[in-house]
């Protein structure tokens, strides 16, 4: 489904986020990345759906190769659902057109396919209730349950995770993390970059470790948190794992 | 285009008999400046001792403050100089009146002071906001410190807030050069002014305007790159615009 | 003094005054604001677009019409105006224009430069996650343009756009250097006319302030609502 292929991506000439990054995702499969800030994870996933250009390589995602200038992004990336790290809800529209938006406007759907797409999505986030609030007015927990509802209104093939806990408060992380545990579970093909590792000996297949730009390890869930085999692997998860 | 180009226009003689066109763009420029310098020293006086006002702790100050400001920002440039140029003389006791008509230069001096009261509006409200904008613990460490609130101010406050509103002040500055032209209408044969006689004496419009233009453009320059050199001059090492 | 004042000519003058003059004005201010933004925002647009040339550009012209005074770009417009008239239609003399139109296109011309700093500061106060969410959701350029990034960025720069649109109509009055029937044109015509400057001048001064400091009112309560939700 996702492909990945001695991927570069530098920042300006002289730093390099992504050296030589190879990775795949198979349909249906559940993959975690994880590393240190700064190890380039959060790069990596954007250059998924070619909201970061790449240098080198290639990216393939559903047989289309992302890195052509000849493809059409924004109808791939419309069957692609991302969530952000800081929700990016679009604060002047009420929730319900939040969702409705790019459903109208990308796949042409009609305002009341649109709708009862976008209630039928609220009520599985379980917000039917705030469907004509504004994105402010909402709890952080709640706005990033939106903006889930708001991918997958779009009937996405896979979705991509950018840390989508990391600007919560505590305790409502779990909320959102239930509703993403519910989509793995229905076999929805998940790219999920987090420091959520109940999440992911939860619900992961496979477990990606980077650092400095570089994939370190790539390995079977329970061979990651078994017995992982670099050394900063280890190290990294002995200090997430301390507490 | 039928318009008949005449680039040697600039070295006829002008029908006024004082030498050539070009010689009456220049002394349309002299005036422009000598107006422009004049009604910055009165904006910059007044603005300053105004902007001052405005953040006093006292509600008096606040208010005259604010009534000053609101009165030269509400009535257009050109209503204001009419004020000044044909109510004031009328209102004032006969023989005053009287002396202020026949006052050689009359425009000159209603230009000059009527742009210097209008600009002094918007240097306060931006010295206002530049004082306002230092940190609290400024005036309280110089009031700590045993200096009076005119002491404060002298030393501590104005030397900060001048250079935070420099850049801002600068166009200001050129607002003022621009806003001189306005003075046509009471009869200030500034550099505007001679572009447009010059116009209707030889009917070459446009070789008249786009040399108006290209001095406005060189006045611009100069401003914009002398008040660079001002602001690296004064800046504080490490201190906002000090990079 | 004011024994010799003599109101009445306001009275007698009110309908000339405001059914013309100020009609003109406000006409002006209103159709001027809104070209001004439209080709303001398209300003804004190409220096933010990442083609260099195109920024280049309208980097220019807005530095351009910034460095003249506003009455000199007024006789501008109103001498070229018809030339380009010409060139446009391939008439064989300039074309006769208006004084309203002449003076439309120069004010939007002109405020386009003001309005597209405005618009350009509002663009880039929005976080890049924004685009980047309406990206990701398969909107093209233009989408992310016109239903997320420019409706946020008017929102947010609302105050300043209106507090231009006070400073556009008081600029208006500059018309009086083509003896346009503008307000304050009309009141100048009056009081040319009665020999009734000091009243007439004091009425067009009184009626400009007026409107400017409801308006400027109106955008400072504006301005306190929108911090409170924000």
């Amino acid at each position: 489904m996702i492909e990945l292929r001695h991927v570069d991506k530098w920042y300006g000439p002289t730093f390099q986020a992504l050296k030589d990054c190879s990775t795949s995702v198979a349909k249906g499969e559940v993959v975690v990345v994880c590393g240190p800030s700064g190890s380039g994870k959060s790069t990596l996933i954007k250059c998924v759906n070619a909201l970061e250009p790449i240098q080198g390589g290639e990216i393939i995602l559903d047989g289309i190769k992302v890195n052509d200038p000849k493809t059409d992004l924004p109808k791939l990336r419309s069957r692609v659902g991302m969530v952000f790290q800081h929700f990016e809800l679009f604060p002047h529209l009420r929730i319900i057109e939040n969702l409705c938006l790019a459903q109208e406007k990308v796949l042409g759907r009609s305002h009341d396919e649109a709708m009862a797409k976008a209630m039928k999505l609220l009520e599985r986030v379980g917000l039917k209730e705030h469907a004509y609030k504004y994105p402010a007015e909402l709890s952080g927990g709640q706005q990033q349950r939106v903006a889930i509802a708001r991918a997958l209104a779009m009937d996405p093939i896979a979705m991509l995770f950018d840390e989508p806990t990391s600007a919560l408060d505590p305790e409502m992380i779990s909320e959102v993390l239930d509703v993403m545990v519910d989509l793995a579970r229905e076999g929805m093909t998940m790219m999920v970059v987090t420091h959520e590792m109940g999440f992911a000996s939860k619900v992961a297949h496979r477990v990606i470790f980077m650092d400095r730009g570089e994939i370190v390890e790539d390995a079977l869930k329970e061979d990651f948190f078994g017995k992982p085999r670099s050394d900063r692997a280890q190290k990294f998860l002995s200090k997430i794992l301390q507490h | 285009m039928n318009y008949n180009w005449n680039w040697h226009i600039f070295f006829e003689p002008n029908p006024m008999g004082t030498g050539t066109y070009l010689d009456m763009l220049l002394s349309g420029l002299w005036l422009t400046i000598k107006t422009a310098l004049l009604a910055w020293i009165i904006a910059l006086v007044a603005g300053s001792f105004i902007g001052v006002l405005r953040t006093l702790p006292s509600n008096t100050a606040q208010w005259i403050g604010f009534l000053y400001v609101e009165f030269f920002r509400n009535m257009p440039l050109l209503v204001q100089l009419f004020l000044w140029f044909f109510v004031l003389p009328e209102l004032l006791p006969r023989a005053a009146g009287l002396w202020l008509k026949q006052l050689p230069n009359a425009p000159f001096w209603t230009a000059a002071i009527g742009v210097g009261l209008f600009m002094s509006a918007r240097v306060a409200v931006q010295l206002g906001a530049g004082i306002a904008s230092l940190p609290r613990g400024q005036k309280q460490a110089a009031t700590a410190l045993g200096l009076t609130t005119a002491q404060t101010y002298r030393y501590v406050l104005l030397p900060l807030a001048f250079r935070i509103v420099l850049p801002p002040l600068t166009s200001e500055f050129l607002n003022t050069i621009k806003n001189t032209a306005v003075a046509i209408t009471i009869g200030l044969i500034e550099l505007t002014g001679q572009a447009r006689s010059m116009q209707e004496f030889s009917f070459q419009v446009f070789e008249a305007f786009t040399a108006a233009t290209v001095i406005y453009l060189l006045i611009n320059f100069i401003v914009v790159t002398g008040m660079r050199f001002l602001e690296r001059r004064v800046a504080i090492p490490g201190y906002i615009s000090g990079k | 003094m004011f024994s010799t004042l003599d109101f009445d000519v306001i009275r007698r003058s009110i309908g000339y005054l405001f059914y013309e003059g100020m009609t003109f004005t406000l006409t002006l201010t209103a159709l001027s604001a809104l070209g001004g933004l439209i080709f303001g925002t398209l300003i804004a647009l190409m220096r933010l677009s990442g083609y260099k040339l195109l920024g280049r550009i309208a980097g220019l012209y807005v530095d351009f019409m910034r460095s003249l005074p506003l009455v000199l770009v007024i006789f501008w417009f109103y001498f070229l105006v018809p030339y380009i008239g010409q060139w446009l239609t391939g008439a064989s003399r300039p074309i006769k224009v208006g004084a309203f139109s002449s003076s439309l296109i120069t004010f939007i011309m002109f405020e386009a430069a003001y309005f597209s700093e405005i618009m350009r500061a509002g663009i880039q106060s929005i976080s890049k996650g924004q685009p980047a969410a309406a990206n990701a959701l398969g909107m093209t350029y233009s989408q992310t343009m016109r239903y997320v990034v420019l409706p946020q960025a008017f929102r947010n720069m609302l105050p300043v756009l209106l507090t231009q649109t006070i400073v556009l109509f008081q600029d208006t009055s500059l018309v009086y250097v083509l003896s346009i029937t503008d307000f304050l044109g009309a009141a100048s015509k009056v009081a040319q006319r009665d020999g009734r400057l000091v009243e007439m001048y004091l009425f067009a001064a009184a009626v400009y302030f007026t409107i400017s400091c409801f308006a400027s009112w109106g955008v400072r309560r504006l301005q306190a609502r929108i911090s409170i939700v924000r």
